[in-house]
């Protein structure tokens, strides 16, 4: 048993230090800290400059174009950069069609695919959720007939997705389809990847609670989808959709953000006052952040344990991850509000966009806490909410 | 970084938890509960038969200088056998000694199990503070005479010596002035009592009691008491881990088998969410134990106090939430005395209460400079 990163890992950690000492604008990794609202260029320009590091794709095999990092190296990467202030690089691309083009698709999906998500040239939205079907995904209505025109085969789609993160930015999205409704709900589905350009496609913007445009809903009316983008076998689509969940469940403990959140929960309770002194220093309050302060320490030592105990996707453990990951989020978040007290009543969206240079009430470090936490309601729900993450878990580990 | 057992504690590991399936069933632990000793001497004797006395200490007393990794998987197996010997008593009180330094021949005669030892370092007035300490000590003619009385002495009655802390000033809560002895259990008056989880218990109190020079471990100890503390505690933490797993395994097979309405009680969702509860803090609880064990020889005193406080309140409540959900899961069974499950709660209640419970770990992690640091 040894808990010490290794000198090699030290090495690596010191040189993704290095690179974004160099290379990380200030103005966006300020804006990251400051918790304002990122753009398209924003998350591009990130995008970009890891690209040409090598690294905007940490777990794909070199043969990809992939910096095939060890889980650990990937940590390390993920938390300095998260503890540093950069934007994320969007998991859709990357971490989610990517994987299963990899496993599943075709050598010309691959060799068209892969290199314009790794430049980000390509904008993927993920279409999975449906109005009828969230958690039941596999109850989703969406259809895809195929078809026979002058120009060859196409699937004809009809139907709605919704929950679409990013959708009005996207160029491509990856949909989870009937192809079969005379079976079991799981094998009549497909996997398609459908342009957004595409004539048929409608994106309409769902507001969340703090009034930002992040989620979609995106309505295919008879939009023609060549047979080409298909992945893998028609019917075939869940048991590549839950390779992908395997994926998408890994990235959800985000320690280094988590670091950097609590650190910023620190910082303003040692600046906001109660009964004279330092809120940080209040015994009560002082508890509370004592409190995610130790599960974090134990989130980081469990992520470990699990990553380095398998190679690749880290099965239902992952599960655990996700739910105590999100639990701690949205605690430091809860706590983030209730440090600034009052001042998490005055909402100022034009300072968060980064329109207005400082808010009306000149608390600028508290704008931002009323909107995150209500924002991140969101996710103890997406990505499998933590009700289905304990199913795994009695089912899959309990045997229950 | 390596997060397994090697193949020789796995070994150690395995062999332990077969002696103690074999030879220390839940029916032979109640016998000696129930028996005048309030231990087994040939319970003991198995114990130190598997090297688990000698274990961590160091190779010049004879012992295979076992690391706290080492001690992590034996404390899993002690806790999940519900062990009552003076084995927690005797191992965390010979660290003392250790961290000292000399007092060869003693820990000798402790790795080949020909004495047991405990610690008597609690007053009634302190609660969980280690250095509210009102008995004294002072220089004598022949060495030192100790003056007072430590309460709730884990095994205090079933060892050969013990380790005291006393003071040679007036301020009762400084940490300064504090002295560490080990004293003969047979020079001093004691009182002794059961525990509500199996164990013994004993008040021991010092009336003018002379020590040779040799007693001493250390004055000016407090580094030195705060440090084995910390060792305790994470043995603890460990035992503690090993009690929940041991708990959650039979409750999980209770729910599988116990039919109501039709069914096994463990097809309800509401129950099988509360297990899933119960797994996540007992990992959560693993890793603690396990940055516990790392942290315990960093070189800032300070990191070191921080991470074993952090992971006894995180296992605190871990223990609370698992021994409460477990009892509630076996219905009316779980209050009786008649199952394993509910002794395995009491240890766990009591573990929570050892050695500092989660007030006073989450006072002592922010009370740690480390606490107002923002730089993450």
């Amino acid at each position: 048993m040894d808990l010490q990163y290794s000198a090699q890992e030290g090495a690596f950690r010191s040189a993704v230090k290095a690179f974004l000492a160099a290379n990380l604008p200030a103005d966006l990794s300020a804006k990251v800290k400051q918790h304002k609202r990122l753009n398209k260029e924003d998350y591009l320009r990130w995008h970009k400059i890891m690209h040409k590091q090598g690294w905007v794709a940490p777990g794909w095999p070199k043969e990809y174009g992939g910096a095939d990092l060890s889980p650990i190296e990937r940590h390390i990467l993920e938390e300095e950069c998260a503890l540093a202030g950069t934007p994320t690089i969007l998991p859709f691309g990357i971490n989610m069609v990517a994987p299963v083009i990899m496993a599943f698709g075709n050598p010309q999906q691959k060799e068209y695919y892969l290199p314009r998500i790794l430049s980000g040239e390509d904008w993927w939205c993920q279409g999975y959720s449906e109005p009828g079907a969230g958690s039941d995904l596999a109850s989703l209505k969406t259809r895809a007939e195929r078809i026979q025109t002058e120009d060859g085969q196409f699937y004809l789609v009809n139907g709605q997705k919704t929950w679409t993160t990013l959708a009005q930015h996207a160029d491509m999205i990856f949909c989870l389809v009937r192809t079969d409704s005379g079976v079991r709900k799981q094998e009549g589905i497909s996997f398609l990847l459908i342009d957004m350009h595409s004539p048929g496609i409608t994106v309409r913007p769902i507001y969340m609670l703090d009034e930002e445009h992040e989620v979609n809903e995106v309505f295919f009316d008879n939009v023609k989808v060549p047979v080409a983008n298909l992945v893998g076998e028609e019917n075939r689509g869940w048991t590549y959709a839950k390779y992908l969940l395997g994926h998408e469940r890994t990235g959800i403990a985000v320690i280094g953000r988590y670091k950097l959140e609590l650190s910023c929960l620190k910082a303003v309770a040692l600046q906001q006052q109660k009964n004279g002194q330092a809120l940080l220093h209040d015994p009560v309050f002082a508890q509370k952040v004592a409190l995610l302060e130790i599960e974090l320490m134990a989130l980081e030592v469990t992520m470990l344990r699990t990553i380095s105990a398998s190679d690749h996707a880290p099965g239902p453990q992952a599960s655990l991850l996700k739910i105590k990951g999100t639990e701690l989020q949205q605690a430091i978040f809860e706590l983030q509000l209730e440090a600034v007290g009052p001042y998490g009543l005055p909402f100022e969206p034009e300072y968060l966009d980064g329109a207005l240079a400082h808010t009306k009430t000149a608390e600028d470090e508290a704008a931002p806490f009323a909107a995150t936490y209500l924002n991140f309601r969101k996710a103890s729900i997406y990505g499998g909410s933590n009700e289905i993450q304990r199913n795994i878990i009695s089912q899959m580990i309990l045997g229950l | 970084m390596d997060f397994a057992y090697t193949s020789e504690q796995t070994q150690l590991n395995d062999s332990l938890r077969r002696w103690l399936e074999k030879e220390y069933s839940f029916d032979a632990r109640k016998q000696i509960i129930k028996s005048a000793e309030g231990v087994s001497s040939a319970a003991w004797q198995g114990l130190v038969d598997l090297g688990l006395c000698a274990l961590p200490l160091p190779e010049e007393a004879g012992g295979f200088g076992g690391n706290a990794f080492d001690m992590l998987g034996v404390m899993q197996e002690i806790g999940r056998g519900l062990v009552i010997e003076p084995y927690f008593a005797t191992i965390s009180a010979a660290r003392y000694l250790q961290l000292a330094g000399g007092h060869s021949a003693l820990l000798e005669r402790v790795a080949l199990g020909e004495i047991k030892l405990a610690c008597a370092l609690h007053e009634r007035q302190a609660r969980h503070e280690l250095h509210n300490i009102s008995t004294r000590y002072e220089k004598s003619a022949e060495g030192y005479r100790v003056t007072g009385a430590k309460t709730v002495v884990l095994h205090g009655a079933q060892a050969d010596y013990l380790i005291v802390s006393a003071r040679n000033n007036e301020d009762q809560r400084a940490t300064s002035g504090i002295a560490l002895f080990v004293v003969p259990t047979a020079e001093v008056a004691s009182i002794e009592y059961r525990t509500i989880d199996g164990m013994r218990g004993a008040d021991v109190i010092f009336k003018d009691l002379t020590v040779p020079t040799s007693a001493l471990l250390q004055e000016n100890a407090w580094e030195l008491l705060d440090a084995g503390n910390d060792y305790a505690i994470s043995l603890l933490c460990s035992e503690a881990v090993g009690v929940m797993q041991a708990l959650h395994a039979t409750t999980l097979d209770y729910v599988k088998t116990r039919q109501q309405f039709g069914a096994p009680i463990g097809k309800s969702q509401v129950l099988q969410h509360r297990l899933a509860e119960m797994y996540m803090h007992i990992e959560q609880a693993q890793s603690m134990a396990m940055l516990a064990a790392m942290k315990l020889n960093a070189e800032n005193a300070s990191e070191r106090r921080r991470v074993v406080s952090a992971a006894k309140a995180k296992i605190g409540i871990a223990a609370k939430y698992v021994g409460q959900q477990a009892v509630q899961l076996h219905g009316g069974i779980g209050v009786t005395d008649e199952l394993q499950a509910a002794h395995y709660f009491k240890r766990l209640t009591m573990l929570e209460i050892s050695l500092g419970d989660v007030d006073h770990h989450l006072a002592r992690f922010i009370a740690q400079p480390d606490f107002a640091n923002t730089a993450g």
